[in-house]
């Protein structure tokens, strides 16, 4: 069943104060929602939470939900940057709305589409997911630039991301195209890839361009 | 640049003026073998001019292939759709000429990669005939190709070929003979791109070399030649076309481009279907492994000395300015040729002013020839020896990657180490070849730098040889000439407005050089050089000689007098001065004379080497900066380098006064 957006409020910042921060539990005045709110019962019924003369505390059923609804914050808050290009108050303003919606998979799609980030803008870590897990035992490193190969590890092109038409066009003369093989030879001073039987140098700027999936 | 312009204008004129050869052009992507092809087929007359209106150069050349014909070499093209003006020029070939066969040049290992261009042709209509070259590193890697089901499924002659080897020549002759304009195969793309083609196809009414699918692709893709073309010719029907691509390229705004891209890959997937395999094992070949030393930049700075080392210090300045030389200038001129001629001009003209003007101090021939012979000879024809071998072995693209990041910081991209090290050669055809840089800006910092702070092979020869006597002098004026370089493109990189331009750059597989290919490559840039630098001389030594019997010559140098005071330097070397005016390799040479006759101690050789080596490039340097930059930024480059040129000398000549370093 599904929390109500209070309720999911309440056990982020009781997250934050007990797993981050180290204290046994979080006042109340603190967290910034009135205590007659009817969301402490809510929590307090399914023995997440335990009100005790103005503090919360976490109960153990509590805190795994606690872990979830932070990690479904922070995802929200990375999709806002780093998809929708939304920064600053007015992007963890959003971030704040739409982490309810976040729920039946739709975190995990989230998750695996940003590539399993670890921290959200701030800085503060994003509680990994059984996708992140299961991506880590997997080995699927998911997609990244080019400049963030090892010498002579092999990838398969999965897009390029410019906005210049020449340099797109440039690249795809090269073969730099989607579901080619490619293959970075050597990162410094210039990347050298080889595609095909073919080599090629290309500076920085390009190969940050050039998205490979391991 | 006006494509398709001369087949309305002037098409049927060129081809009666060639006799109505029929014509034959090598198309295909850069180092797949094009110019070895083409030596092949066309043998001795060949003619290397500028395309129309361009400073890309195309050759051309005459074959019998039981008719005569008519062979082009066009610069390298990657796709029909040209981003650089060297594609831009080969497609404007292929399209305003009419080529009665279309020769596809591919390399076999890459031919899933380069059969995209082929398909290209194909849906253009050309006359295409496909050569896959290089068949023999191909089998050598374990790649195999079958050619017959490939020509098969292409609907085209396909012939595989590997041209160093003459392999498969005698089938091209045949293909190119026997071509006759018979159908091939259709290949279609996916229904939704095909309904958009022929939504614009159809509109199209006028009559053009390219085929209505072809041209509406390239509309599609926004090509602005071929969108200007139809402006000019469709005339009223333009509009409904300008807005049927508008309505198209929006609904395909996302990614026209890679559909179109992914498209043409799936088809060539297909035809190599069965066409084309590769073995489990890569082989690493000693090519590959040599490529690796060279790009690496703990082997590669090394390998980059070692070259150097070689190539431009011993076999340039040991072999080519010392023992060449030595032998040329020393022996054959100065005790065999000079007494000689003398002797007969005395005989011959009976008045002394006139015998000064052909044997006397700054003679015709006893300066201007010897020089020219003499000194300046040997030495590049040693520089472009060494830069054929570099260049055919495939080390500049190499050495390119190398130093893009520190020609980042200077402006340019690793591309411009081609014509700076060209310059090492000759400034002038270096600063010719500026223009393969892709922006303005960039050619202009090229320009200036080589006008600035990169000595030609002569002028380097001849300093290489004369600070070699003063210890310590040769690594003063290195790390002057470096500091300034950097220093001055550093800044130039500041100054100049405009984006950090990219650097992208095919590596060809390293290989030995072709000898034959080295010595045809060498010999056209020396006679280019001879036919520039020879009337140069002649021109100067008749000046100079002018001057001595006016006068004028000498005023001059008491003009010079105080500026070469200031630099510490006795006033006999505002003779080298004078003729660095003329080119910068004839003052170096008179700074010889000098040293020779032992006026000058280490640290005003010293002085007098930096200041002339930054010194206002030669007359044709100058000319060919006007003609390639326009007036105005070849005349403030002058007059900024000259200024810089004499400020280094003052402040050198100071610090070294001070310091006593030499």
């Amino acid at each position: 069943m599904k929390l109500s957006d209070k309720a999911e409020e309440i056990l982020e910042a009781l997250w934050i104060a007990v797993e981050e921060e180290g204290r046994g539990f979080a006042d109340i005045e603190n967290i910034g929602i009135d205590s007659a709110d009817p969301a402490y019962n809510e929590l307090a019924a399914l023995a997440f939470i335990e009100v005790k003369e103005g503090r919360v505390y976490f109960r153990n059923e509590g805190k795994e939900e606690g872990r979830m609804t932070i990690r479904r914050h922070r995802l929200a808050e990375r999709l806002m940057m780093d998809v929708l290009n939304i920064r600053g108050e007015t992007g963890d303003d959003k971030a704040c709305q739409f982490e309810h919606l976040l729920h039946e998979g739709v975190d995990t799609k989230i998750c695996i589409m940003l590539n399993h980030p670890s921290t959200c803008p701030h800085g503060k870590t994003i509680p990994p997911g059984d996708c992140c897990e299961e991506a880590r035992r997997s080995g699927d490193l998911g997609v990244v630039p080019l400049t963030e190969l090892k010498s002579n590890e092999e990838g398969e092109i999965a897009y390029i991301q410019t906005e210049d038409d020449k340099k797109m066009r440039k690249l795809m003369a090269m073969g730099v195209l989607p579901g080619n093989r490619i293959v970075l030879l050597q990162s410094f001073p210039s990347y050298i890839f080889r595609v095909g039987f073919s080599e090629f140098a290309i500076d920085t700027n390009m190969a940050r361009e050039i998205f490979v999936r391991r | 640049m006006g494509l398709f312009k001369k087949k309305a204008s002037c098409h049927s004129a060129s081809s009666e003026s060639n006799g109505a050869a029929k014509k034959v052009a090598l198309v295909g992507n850069p180092n797949v073998g094009k110019s070895v092809l083409f030596n092949a087929l066309t043998g001795a007359y060949v003619t290397v001019s500028n395309y129309p209106g361009t400073s890309v150069e195309v050759a051309r050349g005459s074959a019998v292939i039981g008719d005569r014909y008519e062979i082009i070499d066009t610069p390298g093209m990657y796709s029909l759709l040209p981003i650089t003006e060297e594609e831009r020029v080969a497609r404007e070939i292929l399209l305003s000429e009419s080529p009665d066969v279309v020769l596809h040049v591919l390399d076999a290992r890459n031919l899933e990669r380069m059969l995209t261009m082929t398909l290209q042709l194909i849906d253009a209509q050309l006359p295409v005939v496909l050569v896959v070259n290089i068949m023999d590193e191909a089998e050598r890697m374990g790649l195999v190709i079958d050619i017959p089901l490939l020509q098969e499924k292409l609907g085209i002659p396909v012939i595989g070929a590997a041209t160093a080897k003459k392999r498969g020549l005698d089938e091209i002759r045949r293909a190119i003979a026997g071509y006759d304009r018979k159908k091939h195969a259709v290949f279609g793309y996916s229904k939704r791109l095909e309904e958009d083609i022929e939504s614009v196809a159809r509109l199209i009414r006028g009559d053009y070399p390219l085929s209505n699918k072809s041209l509406a692709l390239l509309l599609l893709q926004r090509d602005e030649e071929v969108t200007a073309l139809l402006r000019e010719r469709e005339g009223e029907g333009f509009p409904a076309i300008a807005e049927m691509i508008r309505q198209k390229t929006f609904e395909r705004r996302e990614s026209f481009h890679l559909d179109l891209s992914l498209e043409r890959k799936g088809i060539v997937k297909g035809i190599l279907a069965g066409v084309f395999s590769v073995p489990a094992n890569r082989k690493i070949t000693f090519s590959e492994r040599l490529s690796r030393w060279a790009v690496s930049p703990v082997s590669g700075i090394p390998l980059l000395l070692v070259v150097l080392y070689f190539g431009l210090y011993k076999f340039v300045g040991d072999f080519g300015a010392g023992t060449l030389v030595d032998f040329l200038e020393g022996t054959i001129f100065e005790r065999y040729f000079n007494p000689w001629i003398t002797g007969v001009v005395k005989e011959v003209i009976p008045w002394d002013i006139l015998q000064e003007l052909f044997v006397g101090e700054y003679g015709v021939i006893t300066l201007g020839l010897r020089y020219a012979v003499g000194i300046i000879l040997p030495i590049v024809a040693t520089f472009f020896l060494f830069f054929s071998l570099l260049e055919d072995s495939g080390y500049f693209p190499r050495l390119a990657l190398l130093v893009d990041r520190v020609f980042k910081k200077i402006g340019l991209t690793g591309r411009a180490v081609i014509p700076m090290v060209l310059g090492f050669g000759c400034d002038t055809m270096a600063t010719m070849v500026t223009r393969t840089l892709e922006t303005v800006r960039e050619r202009i910092i090229a320009t200036l730098l080589l006008a600035l702070a990169i000595p030609c092979s002569a002028q380097l020869g001849v300093i290489l040889a004369l600070l070699s006597k003063a210890p310590g002098a040769l690594l003063v004026w290195s790390v002057c000439l470096l500091l300034i370089f950097l220093f001055i493109g550093f800044l130039a990189a500041r100054m100049m407005p405009g984006e950090t331009p990219m650097f992208y750059m095919e590596l060809p597989p390293m290989r030995l050089p072709q000898l034959s290919n080295v010595f045809t490559k060498t010999y056209t840039r020396m006679q280019w050089y001879f036919m520039e630098i020879l009337p140069l001389f002649i021109l100067a030594s008749v000046l100079l000689w002018i001057g001595k019997i006016t006068h004028f010559f000498e005023k001059a140098v008491e003009g010079l007098s105080p500026v070469m005071a200031s630099l510490g330097l006795p006033k006999e070397v505002a003779v080298a001065f004078i003729f660095g005016f003329f080119r910068r390799d004839y003052g170096a040479a008179g700074l010889y004379d000098l040293q020779t006759k032992g006026i000058l101690n280490g640290r005003q050789l010293t002085v007098a080497a930096v200041t002339l080596t930054l010194f206002i490039p030669c007359v044709a340097q100058f000319l060919i900066m006007k003609r390639e930059r326009g007036m105005k930024v070849a005349l403030a480059i002058g007059l900024f380098v000259s200024g810089l040129a004499f400020g280094s000398g003052w402040v050198l000549n100071e610090f070294l006064v001070v310091t006593r370093l030499l």
